[in-house]
């Protein structure tokens, strides 16, 4: 005979130590695992309701403009710096993790319209209503009243925007023409015109170095190489084009704010029609930054809410908003990948999380294996109905909630009068064109 | 009776050979079902194979990793993958196959992970000219080791019985409830006592909660929930005249049958009754879950097996299985096979000098134990228990403080009575054959894994 029962040792399988892990043998055979798949479901479903659960984007506000903010600037290296300026032409420099303000002074007569920071961040620059730009101290003075700008060139033309080279001591302005400044000197380096006379942004791409685009007020899109040839490209969309943000990756992408509630999504070799449109807005977006990885953006809108989109995808991922924010002017996202920064008409500045349910500070390891666990669950189920509900739902104000109605019914409308219209015409008399076609006028080289 | 059955590969390249032929058949048959598009997009994938097939191996001392058996891949499948028939564009048909690898993938390192458990199941294999029902429990005592003998015990109760036994779900527990009011439970390999009271009143059932500082017990009246230490935690009222219990772990649900045939669930998370109704079966003398979807499974006076879900009020299956009355029931572990009282062939023979009341299999022991008449014994049963457990579904080694973050857990992640189904794997197929046709199906079998939504 022989015999054998099932005796184990507790020594291998009880820890040695009190300071031991405890041992878990695994046994993957699906007999010891009943209801593996239903409970794995549960376990998403729960995973994806705490998301919702934590997602608390605000961080916190920067309160001190005695006007609304009109344009923030951010530090080339460190992350704790933010500049803004004010309608009343104050300019502020903030320290962001204390949430104070380090240095604040009168800047200029009238709006600030600009500020940038050179790549070495010695200095920054700002631009104003009273055509002056104005180079100052990125150190803060022993003494406030010492606030004296290093230097100010006083311009012939309006200006209305400033971008700084990524690593030249050159910058670009836009106003009524388009002018490249050497910081040295106090004449423009270079002046650009292409047929329009209002241009209200600009800005540098910051791989294809000497790439430049502006938006000019006629709708257009205009696009620079300021090696020598001057304006290259000109796009004119159907609506004016707000502000505009290169793909900090993809050196040939960018993204564009416009005023008929989209962005667009444009790729520099072929700009007869945009790579991708991103619609929820709905008001005009004001403004646009990119995220450091170059797979996500963040735009500012006049409909009091920021949104929140990826690169490659039509609708946006998360909408922050308060009570209290009112018109967004300015928005920019941290080179940490972290942070949003945004400033409104109501005279803050506020700081959001660029992933709503994120922790902040560091992780334990555990902590980050559930995290990572919990996200892996969220793909594969997400689309399953209640997790991709679930994980879908926000919470928008009223006056959002009626509008996207309104605006749903607009274009129902419009597109049944435009099937009315095909169905009595000759064929082929109303063609169909796809959307991304509808929103170029015309592309000039 | 599980058993875990090494297989170790012979050779490699057959394996290989199978594996393509395989494919081959795959593909054939989603070439079938394809359109022209796709017909040429197999085609392609076609020469593809042909290609992979005519690499000989550059260095044939080394011939890769070792394949998996068939069985072992058998043993660890989860479901029949994915479906790949009906995705209509390209794009997400190149999606479905990655994921579908994907589980084929998990499928092979599960399967080969199996290599490393550490523990094999017992055997009692008889010499020639003998048979295994011819050994005692004595022979079987004297010729296993000290530890594994000192499992073999017997509990003379002769005032309160006959005993139901129930063990906790990891194996180390023990409940005894006696038909005349005797409660114990203790720790059966330490043979530590937790509490042993008398409860003044018929006794019919006892059954363990989720951990094993909670016990329901079906006195004369109404079931009593108590704690490790025999303290009365509450007294439900709403179960009265229970005969049977049965608890589902994984939906926290005290299933009950009584004396007038009312089968009811409660859940005992929140103490609240999910569903109660008349099987009109009359009064309930058998009553089993399947362990792999939780269905009732009860014993009727004609002989007839009913499966029963707390979804619907009729039964969801019904099998004759003997022209008379049944006297027991069982359902193994795997949910598979359901026998009532008719042994196909003995396996090991015991004889006990009072009538039996209770007969249960202890997880991961090789032990039967079996309340009587007269108390309790526990039996060696080789080959009986599953050797290697997963310390993550149920550890018989768990402290205390295990015990208490795998209560949150699986209070976490406890399951919605409506999951209570005959089907398995039905949740992760959305895609699934049955639901094909019918769009708003898939939405409902969804839909009911989540209580409705309250309108505000």
């Amino acid at each position: 005979m022989k015999v054998k029962v099932i005796t184990r040792n507790p020594d291998e399988y009880l820890r040695e130590t009190k300071k031991d892990l405890h041992k878990a043998p695994r046994n993957y055979d699906p007999n010891l695992h009943p209801f593996e798949a239903a409970r794995e479901y549960v376990r998403a479903l729960n995973a994806v309701k705490l998301e919702r659960v934590f997602a608390k984007p605000f961080v916190g506000n920067l309160d001190g403009h005695r006007d609304g903010v009109s344009c923030l600037g951010k530090h080339p290296t460190k992350l704790s710096i933010l500049l803004s300026g004010a309608y009343d032409g104050e300019v502020r420099v903030w320290d962001i993790p204390q949430q104070i303000c380090l240095r604040h002074f009168v800047a200029h007569d009238g709006i600030v319209r600009g500020i940038s920071y050179n790549p070495n961040s010695t200095n920054f620059f700002t631009i104003g209503d009273d055509k002056t730009i104005k180079t100052w101290y990125a150190d803060i003075p022993n003494n406030a009243s010492e606030e004296e700008p290093l230097n100010t060139i006083l311009s012939k033309t309006v200006i209305t925007g400033i971008s700084h080279h990524q690593t030249k001591p050159i910058f670009a302005t836009c106003g009524e023409i388009c002018q490249i400044w050497e910081e040295t000197r106090s004449e423009p380096i270079h002046t650009y015109q292409w047929g329009v006379d209002s241009l209200h942004d600009i800005s540098f791409n910051p791989v294809q170095q000497n790439l430049l685009s502006t938006c000019a007020s006629d709708r257009s899109i205009i696009l620079y190489d300021i090696r020598n040839t001057g304006p290259v490209r000109k796009v004119i969309l159907k609506l004016r084009t707000n502000r505009l943000a290169w793909n900090p990756m993809e050196p040939f992408i960018f993204t564009c704010a416009n005023e008929d509630y989209n962005l667009y999504t444009f790729d520099t070799r072929n700009l007869k029609k945009p790579v991708n449109i991103h619609v929820d807005h709905v008001s005009a977006v004001i403004d646009v930054d990119y995220s450091p990885t170059g797979r996500e953006f963040v735009s500012g809108s006049y409909d009091k809410s920021i949104r929140i989109f990826e690169a490659g995808k039509g609708h946006s991922r998360d909408i922050y908003h308060t009570k209290r924010m009112q018109r967004v002017t300015c928005i920019l996202w941290s080179l940490d990948n972290k942070y949003i920064v945004n400033g409104s008409d109501e005279m803050n500045i506020r700081i959001w999380k660029a992933r709503a349910s994120e922790k902040l500070g560091t992780l334990k390891p555990r902590e980050k294996t559930a995290l990572n666990y919990n996200s892996a669950l969220k793909e594969k189920y997400a689309t399953h109905p209640q997790v991709k509900r679930i994980s879908r739902h926000r919470q928008v104000p009223k006056h959002i909630y009626n509008a996207q109605n309104e605006l749903r019914t607009i274009k129902q409308k419009l597109k049944k009068k435009e099937g009315n219209r095909r169905a009595h015409s000759k064929k082929g008399k109303v063609p169909f064109v796809p959307e991304r076609q509808k929103h170029v006028v015309k592309q000039d080289v | 009776m599980t058993k875990t059955v090494r297989y170790f590969a012979a050779e490699s390249e057959p394996q290989n050979t199978e594996k393509e032929e395989f494919v081959g058949v795959k593909k054939k048959r989603l070439k079938h079902n394809a359109d022209n598009k796709q017909h040429i997009h197999k085609k392609k994938n076609h020469n593809q194979r042909h290609v992979s097939k005519k690499i000989p191996n550059p260095n044939p001392k080394y011939p890769g990793r070792a394949p998996v058996s068939k069985e072992l891949l058998e043993k660890h499948t989860r479901g029949d993958g994915i479906q790949k028939s009906g995705v209509k564009t390209k794009f997400h048909q190149k999606k479905v196959e990655y994921k579908d690898l994907n589980v084929k993938y998990a499928n092979q390192l599960a399967a080969r992970v199996e290599v490393l458990l550490t523990e094999e199941s017992g055997i009692l294999e008889a010499d020639i000219g003998e048979t295994t029902t011819q050994y005692t429990q004595k022979d079987i005592v004297k010729n296993v080791d000290i530890t594994a003998a000192s499992k073999h015990f017997e509990l003379q109760l002769r005032d309160f019985g006959p005993y139901r036994i129930n063990y906790t779900r990891n194996g180390r527990h023990l409940a005894l409830g006696g038909k005349l009011g005797h409660v114990a439970t203790f720790d059966w390999v330490t043979k530590k006592l937790h509490f042993e009271i008398n409860v003044m009143e018929s006794v019919h059932d006892i059954t363990w909660l989720h951990i094993e500082t909670m016990l329901a017990v079906a006195q004369k009246d109404w079931v009593y929930i108590y704690d490790n230490q025999g303290i009365e935690l509450h007294c439900l009222k709403m179960l009265n005249k229970v005969t049977r219990m049965q608890f589902l772990p994984y939906h926290f649900l005290l299933a009950t049958g009584n004396d007038d045939g009312y089968l009811s669930w409660l859940d005992v998370s929140i103490g609240q009754i999910v569903v109660q109704y008349n099987s009109k079966l009359g009064r309930i003398n058998m009553m089993t879950q399947n362990p792999y979807n939780a269905i009732l499974c009860v014993g009727g006076s004609k002989g007839v097996v009913s499966m029963w879900s707390p979804n619907t009020r009729e039964p969801v299956a019904k099998m004759l299985c003997h022209k008379t009355a049944m006297s027991s029931l069982h359902i193994d572990p795997k949910g598979v096979d359901c026998c009532t009282k008719s042994a196909r062939r003995p396996y090991l023979r015991h004889r006990l000098n009072n009538s039996i009341a209770n007969l249960s299999f202890c997880p991961f022991e090789d032990i039967l134990g079996i309340g009587s008449e007269k108390g309790f014994t526990s039996l060696l049963a080789p080959g009986a228990g599953e050797p290697n457990f997963d310390a993550y579904e149920a550890n018989p080694f768990q402290t205390k403080s295990q015990r208490k973050e795998a209560e949150v857990k699986a209070l976490l992640e406890k399951e919605h009575a409506k999951v209570v189904k005959t089907v398995r794997h039905q949740i992760v197929n959305i895609n699934d054959k049955t639901n094909k046709n019918d769009v708003t199906k898939e939405k409902s079998i969804l839909d009911r894994f989540l209580p409705k939504q309250k309108k505000r």
